[in-house]
């Protein structure tokens, strides 16, 4: 078991596993998603409230999503790094926090493009907006973070106490956004509020969440295979890999 | 100089204090050292040798528990040193390049900041202590107006009422006039003779009778696993 | 022969307690604060200051100081802290006087929350005090002032908490100043929240109890953790200087 783990953590060896998987992560993720959109955007029925405009959920739902589960997986990994110091949970921080910033970007610019003809507006100081942007910044201080320490394994671990921290703080910081949007305005539309909705919605945004948790395992591999080699570029099997093409 | 505080060291074993086995450490993706393994016993002086940059103060740091970039055992009187923590570090003087003097701070007031958690002493042990490496009248004048060398022997003064068996010194001499480094240096030579271990670098010509040496190697290797 | 069991070398024979080695960081770091008087004003001013932007700034009117005076206290407050933080490791991590700290035999945890003590005892605290006067500037009335003095007294120990990680995280880096504010406000947001939260409420005729106690149990929340996370912070910035 102890050897299985300490496998799990050995570069070389994801990189061998990764590079098998990779191609069906990727077909997997652009098939569900495609399927997903295209039949969120083109046959499922119109909101009778908002009409064709909540449309954009197939994408907003998904990355707002997404965006808050990749640093609770970000958290788990910090925790293997500082507990076992396992080298690919480094990898894994590293390579998806700026992955977590795009997310958390296009869920707060979907929002925004929703917002226009949903409150007539760009922007509105709504609770989860609001706590969306708090996210973006939280992702923004890992990156910064990690960027300003020169030696890899102390801004892994650096990195790995501040997504921790930041980890306790998210709930605290969307309980305390929430009440703070209940005292400064009355409850204004609240999409989770509405009668549940029917299974031609949900249906396809559960198709493209699967989507979009597929090709960001695709896009993880990707970033963390090439974290890997600038990492381990000294060492024999990344030469050999560089000059055969194969591990 | 003379010690003020002199604790019986005879309830030492003849077991040594830290052993390091195959410690390895690597840094900016060179390895500083590897394959290193050495036992430091109670009653010697151990000089780690090296050219600049063969991670001498890397190796103290890593000894002392401030750096952690290493692979390899490290064991305190037997016992793995991570279970024996506090035990290893109420027994372990280590004196940096940045020796802890604050600039704001009178000399006496800084031992007795330093020694607060470690073994406290009255004053007059303290002023001795500090009349003893050479500080007498400038006891009670802010480090900031002190020279270099005065404050170095600020932190010197810690040695002459130091408790701790096992001494982790980088750099000691830096600063330190002629009649100082003699001092010193037959401070060291006492202190190991009465039983304690002394592990030091310098760049001076440090040879004492009995001396080991521990030498690293020049720039270190390049990682090829 | 179980290695644990063996004998460990112990001479320093009277070994010192937790509490004393806290009150030794404490006295040191209070003495090195008053050596250096006039660098304990400036937190306080740079407050003073900023609070005085809004009336210029936005505007001078008495209603509009009324509904947002007790949020700009706040945020002044906190900017007022963040600056400061920088100070509370540098000097030490300097003159080599945070690696003694971290060899010392007791929990480093606790010998932060010492330093840690001294430093809300010269930023939060004074802040809590110059706030009355400032609040009357702001035409905020007794009551709102009174509570947001009480917030700001549960609130500003939070931040000193909170701050110490950040500046633990980014000793000894570049440009460690805006880095450290960058990672530190996002975690400060719920303490604001709250902070401003109360008393808005308090001037709505609610009753604050709960509020308070919930500042409350973020405080105890950042005295439990907040100093581990610093500790384990601490490590990780000395082991790469």
């Amino acid at each position: 078991m102890w050897q299985f783990f300490h496998k799990l953590g050995s570069p070389k060896w994801f990189f061998g596993i990764s590079t098998r998987f990779m191609p069906w992560l990727l077909a997997g993720g652009v098939i569900l998603l495609m399927a997903g959109v295209v039949w969120g955007l083109a046959f499922a029925p119109e909101d009778y409230l908002q009409g064709n405009s909540y449309r954009i959920i197939f994408i907003h739902v998904p990355t707002a999503f997404m965006a808050q589960s990749v640093y609770i997986m970000m958290a788990s990994a910090a925790l293997v790094t500082l507990v076992w110091r396992m080298k690919l949970a480094d990898v894994f921080v590293k390579a998806v926090a700026p992955v977590g910033l795009v997310l958390t970007f296009l869920a707060l610019f979907t929002g925004a493009v929703w917002g226009k003809p949903t409150w007539g507006t760009w922007w509105i100081w709504d609770a989860r907006l609001t706590s969306m942007l708090i996210l973006m910044f939280l992702y923004g201080g890992v990156i910064a973070l990690d960027r300003a320490i020169n030696d890899e394994k102390s801004a892994a671990r650096a990195v790995a106490v501040l997504v921790l921290v930041g980890v306790v703080n998210i709930p605290i910081i969307k309980y305390s956004v929430e009440w703070w949007n209940t005292l400064h305005q009355p409850a204004t539309f609240k999409l989770t509020e509405k009668p549940s909705m029917p299974a031609e919605m949900w249906v396809p945004l559960l198709l493209s969440v699967l989507g979009l948790y597929l090709i960001f395992g695709w896009l993880a591999c990707v970033r963390m295979q090439t974290e890997i080699l600038s990492r381990e570029q000294r060492t024999r099997w990344v030469r050999e890999f560089v000059m055969k093409g194969r591990v | 100089m003379q010690f003020v505080h002199r604790p019986d060291f005879g309830a030492l074993m003849s077991e040594p204090l830290l052993q390091a086995v195959n410690l390895q450490c690597e840094r900016d993706k060179r390895i500083l050292f590897r394959e290193l393994s050495f036992s430091i016993l109670p009653g010697t002086l151990t000089r780690v040798e090296g050219p600049n940059g063969s991670g001498k103060t890397t190796l103290l740091r890593i000894l002392a528990g401030l750096n952690d970039a290493w692979t390899g055992e490290l064991k305190w009187c037997g016992a793995p040193l991570a279970s024996q923590r506090e035990a290893f570090l109420r027994n372990m003087l280590y004196l940096g390049h940045r020796p802890g003097i604050k600039p704001l701070l009178t000399p006496l007031e800084n031992l007795r900041a330093l020694m607060a958690g470690r073994n406290p002493l009255s004053d007059a042990a303290l002023r001795q202590a500090l009349q003893g490496t050479g500080l007498g009248g400038y006891e009670d004048v802010p480090c900031r107006n002190l020279s270099a060398g005065q404050q170095r022997r600020v932190a010197l003064a810690r040695l002459l009422v130091a408790d701790e068996p096992l001494w982790l010194l980088d750099e000691v001499f830096t600063a330190i006039d002629a009649e100082g480094v003699k001092a010193l240096e037959s401070l060291l030579q006492q202190r190991a003779d009465e039983g304690g271990a002394v592990l030091v670098t310098t760049h001076h010509d440090l040879t004492l009778p009995g001396m080991k040496r521990l030498t690293l190697g020049a720039g270190g290797l390049p990682d090829e696993r | 022969m179980n290695a644990e069991a063996r004998p460990v070398v112990r001479l320093a024979g009277n070994s010192v307690g937790a509490l004393a080695a806290m009150k030794g960081v404490f006295v040191r770091d209070m003495k090195v604060a008053f050596r250096q008087r006039q660098d304990l004003l400036n937190p306080l001013l740079f407050f003073v200051m900023v609070v005085t932007l809004f009336p210029l700034g936005v505007s001078p009117e008495v209603s509009f100081l009324r509904e947002a005076g007790a949020g700009i206290l706040w945020v002044a407050a906190l900017l007022s802290v963040l600056l400061s933080l920088d100070h509370l490791f540098r000097h030490d991590f300097d003159d080599g006087t945070l690696e003694q700290l971290v060899l010392q035999p007791q929990p480093l945890f606790l010998l932060i929350l010492a330093k840690t003590l001294v430093h809300w005892m010269l930023t939060g605290l004074p802040l809590v005090i110059l706030t009355p006067v400032l609040g009357v500037m702001m035409h905020l009335d007794g009551n709102s002032i009174g509570i947001l003095c009480l917030t700001l007294l549960i609130g500003t120990p939070v931040l000193s908490l909170i701050g110490a990680i950040g500046a633990a995280l980014t000793l000894g880096l570049r440009s460690a100043g805006v880095l450290l504010s960058l990672l530190i406000i996002p975690l400060y947001i719920p303490v604001l929240i709250f902070g401003t939260g109360t008393v808005a409420a308090a001037a709505e005729g609610a009753t604050v109890g709960a509020y308070l106690a919930l500042l409350g149990a973020f405080l105890v929340l950042a005295l439990t953790l907040a100093p581990f996370a610093a500790a384990a912070a601490l490590k990780i910035s000395l082991s790469n200087g």
